[in-house]
């Protein structure tokens, strides 16, 4: 005789994401960091390049990168600090799916993403001189989105560290190549076949593709629909991989 | 259908390939305090973890509320508080119950309930994380009284409490058990065991004795439980 078992308990997973916004509030440090360190580097970048049209061509790329790198730290971290401290356990004794709890996670970060996006756009619009052809909606969207997939990403990933040590160096394993091959270094097709081969498995690849459209076209091109999807695949795809990560019984 | 809220037959748990739990079996009365005493590392943990259905076993049975362990039907019956306090600390007591309160589907009335039971009223909008190590282990203890669990399996819930506190908390289970929950309270004092309705006393995997305090004292010719545990454990090795 089992009782019935929800996929997802609106509820719960609200209570949850609550939660864990409380959470955040009672650290206020780490919040103005969240909020500002990305605008702070966006204006940082500016200066470095003191030329606006050579930060316009380069700053919508930074603008998914910053946040996609920043919620993947966060998310890895925290989610590992509830797998460690008895938390997790005590839960999966509860009435709480587990995708109550990884979608709790992921509207809080996301809500987090985008006040974070929300000011370093509006940074980088109005004082920085970036120029956005296309719409700065879009813009937006693609940039919540890059912060969802750190998000997703940096939750999945934390199921494989078993210590803060691990979780922490994970950022340069699974970020840093994503960085290094998006083509914001070097066009995706001056790449060798390899390279570029594995930049196509790259989610990020896609979301600096989409930045990029963006900025420079009004159209909403195929392309752009395209990346769109890929990227929002990826976070669902990453969210519901953590979920299973999850485990009620363990050695 | 047995009357018995926990039926235990043949528990084997191994973890990093050494046997833990070596053939268990035991059951535990309906509204009653039942406790499981041993010494640190004998597998108290591991066979309470098995009963609340987060541990994985190797073989045998464990039947809690006529369900078998981990049933999702059982998520909202039991209370179980770890030995370490599971507890967000970077959240007030309050907050963190409000939490779990709402996880349970429980009475929002039932944060200020088991703030009371556990004595925490002085310290409800403080941050855990900010609480002393024996209000830190209440506060983590309230959340398994939220809602109206049938069975409660607490692991160590006295330790490093003041003993007028500790005396407070025994006579919090015993209401709780008069009122039809059963307790499962594990503990490595031995001067907690006269507390118990029941007792199974644990050593290296096996249960040693399953009786009364009174059975036991009777069994073993000792006044003094401590002085009957080691009784036991003698008789054990020379045979």
């Amino acid at each position: 005789m089992t009782a019935s078992n929800p996929v997802i308990t609106p509820s719960i997973t609200l209570a949850t994401a609550k939660r864990i916004l409380t959470q955040l509030r009672h650290d206020p440090r780490t919040i103005v960091m969240l909020l500002l360190v990305p605008s702070l580097l966006m204006t940082l970048l500016r200066f470095v390049f003191n030329n606006e049209l050579l930060f316009s061509r380069i700053a919508p790329a930074l603008l998914g990168v910053f946040p996609f790198v920043i919620m993947f730290l966060i998310a890895s971290v925290t989610t590992l600090r509830e797998r460690t401290t008895a938390t997790l356990e005590r839960l999966m004794t509860m009435p709480i799916a587990k995708l109550d709890l990884i979608l709790g996670y992921a509207i809080a970060f996301g809500t987090i993403a985008v006040l974070q996006v929300g000011i370093a756009t509006g940074v980088s619009l109005l004082w920085l001189g970036l120029d956005v052809v296309g719409s700065v909606w879009t813009l937006l969207l693609i940039a919540v989105l890059d912060a969802l997939l750190g998000m997703a990403l940096g939750l999945l990933v934390s199921a494989f560290a078993t210590s803060e040590f691990q979780a922490i160096q994970f950022m340069p394993l699974f970020v840093l190549p994503q960085f290094l091959l998006c083509g914001l270094l070097q066009p995706r097709d001056q790449m060798g076949w390899l390279l570029n081969w594995l930049s196509d498995l790259m989610p990020l690849s896609y979301a600096v593709e989409a930045l990029t459209q963006v900025t420079r076209s009004a159209e909403f091109t195929g392309t752009l629909a395209r990346d769109l999807l890929v990227v929002t695949g990826c976070v669902l795809v990453a969210l519901v991989l953590g979920a299973a990560t999850l485990r009620r019984r363990t050695p | 259908m047995t009357n018995s809220a926990v039926l235990v037959r043949g528990l084997r748990v191994v973890r990093g390939g050494r046997p833990v739990l070596r053939d268990i079996g035991f059951e535990v009365p309906r509204g009653s305090v039942t406790g499981l005493l041993g010494p640190s590392g004998c597998g108290k943990t591991t066979l309470m973890r098995a009963i609340v259905g987060v541990q994985i076993v190797e073989s045998g049975q464990v039947d809690v509320l006529g369900l078998p362990a981990g049933d999702p039907a059982l998520r909202h019956r039991i209370g179980y508080s770890t030995q370490n306090p599971a507890i967000y600390a970077d959240l007030t007591v309050t907050e963190a119950l409000r939490y779990f309160a709402s996880v349970l589907k429980a009475p929002s009335s039932d944060v200020g309930r088991v703030i009371t039971e556990v004595d925490l009223q002085a310290q409800a909008n403080q941050l855990v994380g900010s609480l002393s190590g024996g209000q830190r282990g209440r506060a983590s203890l309230a959340v398994a009284l939220l809602g109206s669990p049938e069975l409660l399996v607490l692991d160590e819930p006295t330790v490093g409490l003041d003993p007028v506190l500790r005396d407070d908390l025994w006579a919090l289970f015993h209401r709780i058990a008069k009122a039809g929950t059963t307790l499962l309270v594990s503990s490595h004092v031995m001067d907690e065991a006269a507390r118990c309705d029941r007792l199974l006393l644990m050593r290296e995997g096996i249960i040693l004795a399953d009786d009364t305090p009174g059975g036991l004292r009777a069994r073993t010719e000792k006044d003094d439980l401590e002085q009957a545990f080691l009784h036991l454990v003698r008789t054990e090795a020379a045979a």
